[in-house]
């Protein structure tokens, strides 16, 4: 479960990315985050993974507060959160099988389990057999289901993406997106941030849609009225 | 989180062979770092070495530290003898050697050539002689000093005479050495630490991304830092053997001239390489340092770098 309460975020620029931004997601939702660019898409899932802080306001992520999260309980926090990037961050000089084991490596898994559930995780994004290949080697949809497999390896509790088909052709897209609804369908909270409307449409899930910092769509400030007050 | 023995060794077992993977992928850099390090180790230890076999070579100096009593020339042999006897009840004496006269004058005559101008003589211009060997334990000057004083204050002796003062500076400048050789060590170990943490702060920087994305998907500060400290510490150990090579070759290379130098002096002296605990100290103090400057590299440029979005 995510809540948002009136959530302010100043980077250290002095832009003001978020100007009160208020929302709950429950725990087995998926929820598209739309909006122009620079709208504050990603500063709210930088907000979630803890990759930033709020500078005012509260964000609760699987019951923690992050922003009164101790910096030795951030790791523990992130791996309960899966996050795929547009760019994917794959260690390019690791083979596929290295890159999806690394978050189940740093939570301590037992070795056999690890093999188990990397199989698995590639078995879901229908990669199985590239575990050798280097991210290199790959087209850019196979590299992009490899951060996939990474991001659910470890079966986290919550998966957020930014823009995650954003160098994907329509098909590939598509495709990509009914991955996250299967993970979304068997209990996952899923977020995902996108400019691709149509594809939003589509799948005719949740959509908060941003605005210059806000949450502007009618159907969610009507849900929150503790936004309307503050305005 | 429950401790897992096996998977936790398995995890230092995977850092510690990705760390020895990536020294030797850049085998030129690896190599021109070990360069450093080994010279910075050699060094101290190459000294401890020069101070071991001078000391060892010149462990017979304490031989050297010779008292001469020479007796007035009216005290009678067997009056020379009891006080020989009685020098070597003390506790702080090794071996009392007395010269009659006698034997003195007829030595000199044998080797000074002037047997037939000694003949005109008419009695022996010679005193007896003590020569008082000193324990190894009281070779100090402050000791000697205390055995000189107490021979002087027999009424019976003319002169107490001492050959030993250059024994005593050569003391001397071995205990100078020995302090340089810690100083150097000091200087030269903190040397180790700046060149261990500048090679892993690179390495840190270069490998960035990997940290990010690690960082992002819950690595803690401790499994970021764990390679690095395996880095630092290969770098040391790997520095300490390379240093152990260039010691062990200059004692071979200098063995034999040393042998023929020692000989000369009519001497079996050989050349002592590097002691068992010398080796141990070595190892352990290059590991310990390579560890310790990565820690600190570790420490001071890990924590800044956090993942992006
Ligand atoms: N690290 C940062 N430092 C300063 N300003 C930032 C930083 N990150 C984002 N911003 C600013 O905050 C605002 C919101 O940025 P954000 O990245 O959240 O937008 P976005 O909705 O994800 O846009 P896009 O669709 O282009 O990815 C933008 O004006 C951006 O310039
Ligand atoms: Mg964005």
């Amino acid at each position: 479960m995510i809540v948002f309460d009136h959530v302010v975020k100043r980077y250290p620029n002095g832009r003001e990315a978020l100007s009160g931004v208020t929302f709950r997601i429950d725990a087995g939702e998926m929820v598209f985050l739309t909006g122009r660019s620079g709208a504050g898409k990603s500063t709210v899932l930088k907000l979630i993974a803890l990759l930033e802080r709020p500078t005012r306001g509260t964000v609760l992520v699987n019951g923690k507060n992050t922003g009164a999260l101790k910096p030795r309980h951030v790791p523990a926090f992130r791996r309960n959160i899966g996050v795929v990037f547009q760019d994917h961050r794959l260690l390019a000089d690791r083979p596929v099988y290295d890159n999806v084991a690394l978050p189940l490596i740093v939570a301590d898994t037992p070795l056999k389990e690890i093999d188990r559930r990397v199989r698995a995780a590639l078995d879901q994004v229908g990669l199985r057999g590239k575990e050798n290949a280097l991210p290199l080697e790959l087209s850019v949809g196979e590299q992009q289901r490899v951060g996939i497999a990474r991001a659910v390896v470890s079966k986290p509790p919550l998966l957020i993406a930014d823009e995650p088909t954003g160098n994907l052709d329509p098909e590939l897209s598509l495709e990509v997106m009914r991955l996250f609804k299967r993970f979304s369908d068997v209990g996952v909270t899923v977020v995902i941030a996108t400019h691709d409307l149509n594809l939003v449409r589509e799948f005719g899930q949740r959509e908060i849609v941003l605005d210059n910092g806000r949450v502007v769509n009618p159907q969610e400030s009507d849900d929150l009225p503790s936004v309307i007050a503050t305005r | 989180m429950s401790f897992r023995p096996v998977a936790y060794v398995a995890r230092h077992v995977q850092a510690f062979l990705g760390s020895l993977g990536r020294l030797a992928r850049n085998p030129l850099a690896t190599m021109l770092t070990l360069v450093v390090i080994a010279l910075a180790l050699a060094l101290p230890l190459g000294l401890k070495i020069f101070v071991t076999n001078a000391r060892a070579a010149t462990g017979d100096f304490a031989n050297a530290l010779d008292i001469s009593v020479y007796l007035r020339t009216d005290v009678s042999l067997e009056k020379a003898e009891q006080l020989a006897r009685s020098a070597r009840e003390r506790p702080d004496v090794a071996e009392v050697t007395l010269i009659p006269a006698d034997q003195a004058l007829a030595e000199f005559r044998e080797h000074s050539g002037f047997a037939a101008a000694l003949q005109v003589l008419q009695e022996n211009p010679l005193p007896h002689v003590l020569h008082v060997r000193p324990t190894r334990e009281s070779s100090s000057p402050a000791a000697i000093e205390t055995l000189r004083r107490y021979f002087a204050a027999w009424p019976e002796v003319e002169i107490v005479q001492l050959d030993t003062e250059w024994v005593l500076r050569f003391n001397a400048i071995l205990e100078l050495l020995r302090r340089f050789l810690a100083i150097a060590a000091l200087v030269l170990a903190v040397g180790v630490l700046a060149v261990v943490g500048n090679t892993i702060r690179l390495e840190i920087l270069n490998r960035r991304a990997e940290i990010e994305v690690t960082k992002l998907v819950g690595g803690s500060n401790a499994f970021v830092r764990r390679p690095f400290l395996y880095t630092g510490a290969l770098y040391g150990l790997g520095g300490a053997l390379l240093a152990l090579g260039i010691v062990v070759a200059a004692v071979v290379a200098l063995e034999g001239p040393v042998a023929t130098l020692a000989q000369s002096y009519g001497s079996e002296y050989t050349l002592t390489g590097p002691a068992r605990e010398d080796v141990g100290a070595l190892l352990a103090g290059g590991v310990l340092l390579g560890w310790i400057g990565a820690w600190i590299a570790a420490a001071r440029h890990l924590r800044d770098i956090e993942p992006r979005a």
